[in-house]
């Protein structure tokens, strides 16, 4: 399987504090990872530097089968690449009903003059009404999306970034602040996204990463210090101590 | 599945607030027309003709400062400049032709017709004689063709607009940085403009505008009344496009933009080339009622860059409701016509005993702190009003639980 996003020897210096220190990790085309660790592991900094908010001091991070390099692209070029960012907070337009933040998400031409003249057609209706049945807010579509609940807030951004039809999700605490049937919705919903794509999801909630049921990966001071199964890393006597021993 | 939601309907269908204002905006020239003393009843005068007229443009000016920053989030302090360059623009041609009239009429007194060359020399020394200057400065190359000169109208503003957000937004200048530099850039081009070397007759500014070349004979009656119907239909059509193109995808983007930007990015939206189209099409639009505007004033000069004027023009939006065009065309028209009335010494003034409120001193005052009221009390402005009596709330959920499952999070948690 070769891989779609490939991170190589990368490292971060905030202020002579070093984020993230010479991170080498790789991810398939269609493969759910999680990654866990402690606080400050570099978990952020790590899609900071895959979406381009953050640029790296040295390494390469490159993306696709014809390895583009993703460090001389802006954020909006990463995105239409095909890198999709879920954040920890939803953050969808509170302002705007919930067929319009989907229609916005919508893979299509992004440049202003090509989106002054586009007009809804058919096909893309069907498509809003269609993401927005896969996150279960077909009933909410003329809603503002401010007026939706915590839970659904986030299913509206997981359904943006659906309709983004990104190739690499990276998804920042999806379960945080859900209910219980909240949580196994998204679980849902991550697993059935990662059949089509790679999905990497960063998350403290070991419960949450158990029904993934996925290969982890675990940070520690900017780097990777175990991979595998769950049951795998849990067992590494230094997981236990820098982690899990904590608790 | 709720199919109705994406019933298939007109633009004007989804924005009924666009036929009732251009239907408001006719009825209106139809009033002033009839009352005018040129085509009506005489019953307004010409200087009130030309006042509303210029309001129509500050209307027009205000429409594009909605779009920038009800829409757009950019507090721009600059675009006031942008009409004042339209100004010039126009008013350049004006003055050249007009005064070319003046010297073909006087050299023809002397019997023996003029060359071209002398001409031009006649005119240059008409025009700059007050800088203490008898030649044409480059700038004026084009000022003999309209047609040249009007392209300029667009074109100027258009450049500088370009250039000036090309550098600010690539950098990421956002927020109250933004604000600043667009201040210091009408600053800058005031301070420019004052100088008798600028080439546009320094802090004499341009004027004699009201009198159109080749129309001599025309009174000011017609004239006026002409160009408030320019003026109508430059609003009436700005309106239009404005609320065309926030109307689609592009609105809800800009939207977007002015609440997260950064998420927008991650959408794959280029931010910069947003923000930059969007001040290039304002400044152009602002332009534009600047050239119909000054020809109604007779006179331009650097004084009306100055930044009051663009904060003059941000408080008739925040007043009228920004984020709404009608909300930006009433609040210019109301404040506009308000500042005029009290400004002119027609309001009363008050008694208080001790000491005499005169509003021409107070007008600034009042306006200064009704403004403050609004940003705090009432944010959506004049337009909120239509809301009220839509009875279109804003959801105030005081707390109660944000979901419709037992245990989702109160609002008070979701915020931490």
């Amino acid at each position: 399987m070769s891989a779609l996003l490939e991170v190589s020897g990368v490292s971060v210096t905030f202020d002579g504090f070093r984020a993230i220190n010479n991170l080498s990790f790789s991810i398939g085309a269609q493969e759910l990872r999680a990654i866990i660790g402690p606080n400050g592991a570099g978990k952020t900094t790590f899609m900071d530097i895959v979406t381009g908010k953050t640029r790296p001091d040295t390494g390469s991070v490159t993306f696709g089968e014809r390895s583009v390099s993703l460090l001389s692209l802006s954020e909006a070029q990463i995105a239409r690449a095909g890198v999709g960012r879920k954040f920890q907070r939803p953050t969808v337009f509170e302002d705007q009903t919930v067929a319009e933040n989907l229609t916005m998400a919508l893979k299509a031409q992004r440049a202003p003059w090509r989106v002054l003249f586009w007009r809804e057609t058919p096909a893309d209706r069907v498509r809003v009404e269609g993401l927005a049945q896969e996150v279960g807010l077909a009933d909410h579509l003329p809603r503002k999306a401010g007026e939706l609940s915590h839970g659904q807030k986030q299913w509206l951004e997981i359904g943006m970034l659906l309709a983004q039809e990104p190739r690499l999700l990276l998804v920042d605490e999806p379960a945080a602040g859900m209910t219980l049937a909240e949580r196994e919705h998204t679980t849902r919903l991550l697993v059935e996204m990662a059949k089509t794509r790679a999905v990497v999801v960063v998350e403290h909630d070991m419960d949450f990463v158990r029904r993934l049921e996925c290969k982890v990966t675990v940070l520690h001071e900017g780097a990777v210090l175990a991979e595998g199964s769950l049951d795998h890393v849990t067992k590494n006597q230094q997981v236990i101590e820098v982690y899990l021993g904590r608790g | 599945m709720t199919r109705q939601t994406f019933v298939e309907r007109s633009f004007l269908a989804k924005n009924p607030s666009v036929l009732w204002f251009i239907l408001i905006l006719a009825l209106f020239t139809l009033g002033v027309t009839v009352l005018s003393e040129a085509y009506g009843v005489a019953f307004l005068s010409t200087s009130f003709v030309k006042t509303l007229g210029k309001t129509l443009c500050l209307c027009l000016v205000a429409l594009a400062m909605d779009l920038i920053w009800g829409y757009a989030g950019i507090l721009s302090l600059g675009h006031m400049a942008f009409f004042a360059l339209g100004g010039y623009g126009l008013g350049m041609w004006l003055m050249y032709a007009r005064t070319e009239e003046i010297v073909v009429a006087a050299l023809a007194q002397g019997g023996l017709p003029a060359t071209p060359e002398e001409v031009r020399q006649g005119i240059a020394v008409q025009i700059f004689g007050v800088v203490g200057a008898s030649e044409f400065p480059a700038i004026w190359a084009f000022a003999h063709s309209f047609w040249a000169q009007l392209a300029l109208v667009v074109l100027v503003p258009g450049v500088l607009a370009l250039i000036f957000g090309w550098l600010a937004f690539r950098s990421r200048v956002t927020g109250v940085y933004l604000s600043i530099l667009t201040q210091a850039m009408t600053l800058a081009l005031a301070l420019y403009l004052f100088q008798n070397d600028s080439g546009l007759r320094g802090n004499n500014g341009l004027s004699g505008l009201q009198n159109l070349p080749g129309l001599a004979e025309v009174s000011q009656d017609e004239v006026s009344i002409w160009f408030f119907w320019a003026s109508a239909l430059a609003l009436g059509l700005g309106y239009v496009l404005l609320a065309w193109v926030v109307s689609g995808k592009f609105g809800s983007v800009i939207r977007a933009i002015r609440d997260d930007e950064q998420r927008v990015r991650f959408l794959g939206y280029s931010v910069e080339g947003y923000k930059l189209f969007v001040f290039t099409l304002t400044a152009v639009i602002a332009a534009i009622a600047g050239a119909l505007y000054y020809p109604q004033a007779g006179i331009i000069n650097p004084a009306e860059l100055a930044p009051i004027a663009s904060i003059y023009l941000a408080v008739w939006v925040a007043i009228g409701g920004r984020g709404r065009l009608y909300g930006a065309v009433i609040g210019a028209a109301f404040v506009s016509l308000l500042s005029s009335w009290f400004t002119g010494g027609r309001a009363p003034s008050v008694p208080l005993g001790f000491y005499t409120i005169n509003w021409v001193d107070w007008w600034l005052v009042l306006l200064g702190l009704s403004f403050v009221a609004v940003t705090l009390f009432a944010p959506k402005g004049i337009g909120g009003l239509f809301d009220l009596w839509q009875g279109l709330r804003s959801p105030d959920r005081k707390g109660a639980p944000l979901g419709p499952d037992d245990g989702a999070l109160m609002e008070k948690e979701a915020k931490e």
